[in-house]
């Protein structure tokens, strides 16, 4: 199909598409974005193959998504129609799936999904981990192929835009981001039409300015942005056009997504919407007959989390190291190439179509505070949360604003891996911080988490156990920093590698009381006297964890004492009556200090033992302690 | 790399020094790493200063200005691996092939890197074996899979 030449036009085809569709056409669809790490890309192969082998390849499709979310118990796939709800399946399991499922309709019981009592659940929509989340932008990720625009037009797709262009003006537009009260999603929960009005309002004396979406995504431990890049690009594109229409029209907007170079699928699979948007006309010159011109381009990072700082990104673009520069004059007056830019964050982009089609009202109607007439007033919408590290089931969650941690973390997330006790949940990655149990209570938005010492952050939510080091994690943050940190203020450089060697020698059991009272100071230094938001918040996880965990800090530093099981220089490991003498941790031992014969209680010789912590893994008796 | 293909990858960005970042990946994806002769000659063919692509090279964490290894064993130390025990794997590579992390093995039969995420994190911790990715690792199955790198190594 040509280009789409105006937006009666594309209504048209619309029409046309799903006219065209047969409901009940089976599809498979397979999440081939975090699962491929659990051999995903097998699985797709498998399927091709077998439904060749039956013949069956034109009749059923099979989709290759986005993330689903519900990693934890990947590779998933979904049924359609009917959204039938596999998880864990093995290459080994496609041919049962096309005999029994595609074939002949019948369910596999043991693909399925069983809550604790055996109740069966078939649908992802029933699962407790999918059920009790708002899904409004990674919804259609379990069905939509993201290689597919018609995929994207047939939900819908391009609707917001068609509005936008026949009926509505730029400062429309304007007004309405800015009445419903959005936020940016990259951290700093920037009101996102604030923003847009001042880009706007910027003078440009050739009408250009720049439309940035950032998808660097730095937070280590975050993936939102990968997912919807890789899930749904088109959604992010209709944004950016959006956003081009209402920041730059009349004018010459110009376009840029700036994708973390760790993100090949990413990158791939906005390079092939790209094309696609292009054939059609929704890029290029004169979109949809409306007279808007723009485009897009791709630039990748090259690994440097600073990079996702606003002018440090700017500056890569430019086609210099990425160090961010003072911002006396802001990014929206002067930003790439010293012309007016608006930068925002990839979720930030894919909520736009969403409210441009559905209303402001319906969007405040979701999240937390007021914010009629005061754009800084509350959180509304949803946020996408990656939640890993020790919770039962990991993924991707959707929530309204002002969702409790403990509904995230437990209702959604199913509470502690293996019955353990909660400990912290981190939020706001490098720059946010640690907080304790009696938070959990605490809902989550922009100010909430704000007022206690952390911050919403990009989205990343780290849970931790009774075995993690509070003392640990600060370390690992600053750690990050130092390395990550761009090197031009000497708070920010110098200050990190001090926070980092004194925290290493509290880690290595060498540290002093006065120590903390350091740590403050220092911390105050660093958070004051840096230049971008790096320098300025890199003490946060430090201070958050000193906070509200500091007897850890204090055992560490007078009783030598690792309550975590983490610091190897104050932890020792020893083997319990559990042990069943099966040999398996004496040969894995690298240090060859494990003792004993089969059947019997084996022995560490602590004078050789490194602390690799080999031996606790490999035990399936659970006979080894860490002390 | 020769000129024909050096040229080539210049061309191709159209010589924009804007585009020196996307230039040195091309490099790099080639060559494996970046070497100090096609630095230099990018420096001569864009006009800049050796100073401005040196900086560049060694900004950035994507870029190897040594030679890398056969085989490629990146470890995740991201928050959600770190907490889930990245370090450890970490370690156990070292160990196993007596290499630091960013180092190369004396054989150059293996480079071991580390990356701050991958976008993988509930599947953590996490590595990816030349190319492969694999989730919720642990020192078994480490074992297994450099072993079998090993292995296959032996064969060919
Ligand atoms: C060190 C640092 C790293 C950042 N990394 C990211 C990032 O990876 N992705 C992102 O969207 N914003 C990141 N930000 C925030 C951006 O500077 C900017 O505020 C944001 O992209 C604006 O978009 P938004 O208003 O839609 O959130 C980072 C900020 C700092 C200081
Ligand atoms: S605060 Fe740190 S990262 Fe930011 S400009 Fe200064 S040195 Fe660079
Ligand atoms: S692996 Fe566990 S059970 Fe087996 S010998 Fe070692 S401590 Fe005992
Ligand atoms: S911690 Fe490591 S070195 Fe020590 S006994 Fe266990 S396996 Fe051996
Ligand atoms: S923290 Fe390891 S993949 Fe994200």
């Amino acid at each position: 199909m040509a280009r789409i030449d105006s937006v009666s036009e594309l209504e048209k085809y619309r029409a046309q598409l799903v006219a065209h569709r047969d409901p009940e056409r089976k599809a498979i669809s397979v999440c081939t974005s975090g699962c491929i790490a659990y051999g995903a890309d097998k699985l797709v192969d498998a399927f091709r193959q077998g439904l060749k082998a039956r013949g069956l390849d034109d009749k059923v499709d099979v989709k290759t998504t986005g993330c689903h979310g519900f990693c934890e118990r990947g590779p998933l796939v979904v049924i359609h129609p009917g959204n039938l709800f596999y998880q864990r399946v093995q290459p080994g399991d496609v041919d049962e799936i096309l005999d029994e499922t595609i074939e002949k309709g019948e369910n596999i019981d043991r693909l399925m999904f069983h809550l604790d009592d055996g109740t069966v659940m078939a649908c992802e929509d029933d699962v407790p981990f999918y059920k009790n989340q708002k899904r409004l932008l990674l919804k259609d990720n379990s069905s939509l192929d993201p290689y597919s625009i018609d995929d994207y037009i047939a939900l819908g797709g391009y609707g917001a835009l068609g509005k936008v262009l026949a009926g509505m003006k730029p400062d429309e537009v304007v007004t309405t981001v800015k009445d419903s009260g959005l936020r940016g999603r990259g951290g700093g929960g920037f009101p996102t039409g604030v923003k847009w009005e001042s880009c706007r309002n910027a003078p440009s004396d050739d009408g250009v300015r720049y439309i940035i979406c950032n998808a660097d995504e730095g937070d280590p431990g975050a993936f939102m942005d990968r997912a919807l890049l890789e899930g749904n690009p088109h959604a992010v594109i209709e944004g950016m056009i959006i956003g081009a229409f209402a920041i730059g029209h009349p004018g010459k907007p110009q376009g840029y997504v700036y994708v973390r170079n760790e993100y090949p699928i990413a990158v791939e699979r906005l390079g092939v919407a790209l094309e696609q948007a292009r054939e059609k006309g929704l890029l290029g010159d004169d979109i949809l007959g409306s007279g808007l011109s723009f485009d897009i381009r791709i630039n990748k990072g090259g690994g440097a989390f600073v990079c996702g700082e606003s002018t440090a990104l700017m500056a890569s673009i430019e086609g210099d190291v990425g160090e961010p520069r003072a911002k006396h004059i802001h990014t929206v007056e002067a930003g790439l190439w010293d012309k007016p830019t608006n930068l925002n964050n990839v979720e930030s982009w894919a909520n736009v179509p969403l409210i441009l089609d559905r209303g402001v009202e319906w969007f405040t109607a979701i999240g937390t505070g007021d914010v009629r007439g005061n754009p800084w007033g509350g959180s509304k919408g949803t946020k996408i949360f990656a939640l890993v590290g020790k919770v039962n089931n990991t993924g991707l969650v959707e929530v309204p604003m002002g969702t409790t941690l403990r509904e995230i973390i437990y209702d959604i997330g199913g509470g502690i891996k293996d019955g353990k006790e909660f400990k912290a949940v981190q939020t706001g990655g490098p720059s946010g911080g640690c907080l304790p149990a009696d938070k959990l209570d605490l809902p989550v938005d922009f100010d909430e988490l704000t007022k206690v010492g952390s911050m919403m952050g990009s989205g990343g939510m780290i849970v931790m156990d009774e075995d993690t080091c509070m003392v640990d994690v600060a370390r690992y943050f600053l750690h990050f920093l130092a390395d990550e940190s761009c090197g031009k203020c000497i708070t920010c450089r110098e200050g990190l590698v001090q926070l980092c060697s004194i925290v290493d020698r509290i880690c290595e059991g060498n540290g002093k009381p006065e120590d903390l009272e350091l740590l403050d100071e220092l911390s105050e230094t660093v958070s004051e006297a840096s230049l971008c938001a790096l320098g300025q918040t890199a003490p946060n996880p430090l201070r958050s964890t000193m906070k509200y965990f500091r007897e850890e800090y204090e055992e560490h530093i007078n009783e030598k004492k690792c309550r975590g099981g983490v610091c190897k220089s104050l932890i020792t490991y020893s083997i319990n009556d559990k042990c069943t003498g099966c040999l398996i941790c004496k040969k894995k031992c690298p240090q060859q200090c494990i003792s004993g014969e089969k059947d019997k209680l084996h022995v560490i010789d602590q004078s050789n033992c490194i602390k690799c912590g080999v031996c606790m893994d490999v035990c399936k008796y659970d006979a080894v302690d860490v002390n | 790399m020769d000129d024909t293909k050096l040229n080539t990858i210049l061309d191709k960005h159209h010589r924009d020094p804007a585009e020196l970042l996307a230039i040195l990946m091309d490099i790099q994806a080639v060559e494996n790493y970046l070497p100090k002769d096609d630095m230099k000659q990018v420096a001569k063919e864009l006009k800049i200063p050796f100073s401005k692509v040196y900086s560049m090279a060694t900004f950035f964490a994507t870029f190897s200005l040594e030679p890398r290894g056969k085989h490629i064993c990146t470890v995740c130390m991201g928050t959600a691996c770190h907490v889930r025990g990245a370090a450890r794997l970490v370690d156990q590579v070292q160990r196993d092939f007596e290499v630091e992390a960013g180092g190369t093995t004396d054989d150059m039969f293996l480079t071991l890197e580390t990356v701050n995420c991958v976008g993988a994190c509930a599947l953590g911790p996490l590595m990816i074996v030349d190319g492969e990715y694999h989730g919720n690792m642990d020192a078994g199955k480490l074992d297994r899979v450099l072993r079998k790198l090993k292995k296959q190594d032996a064969k060919e």
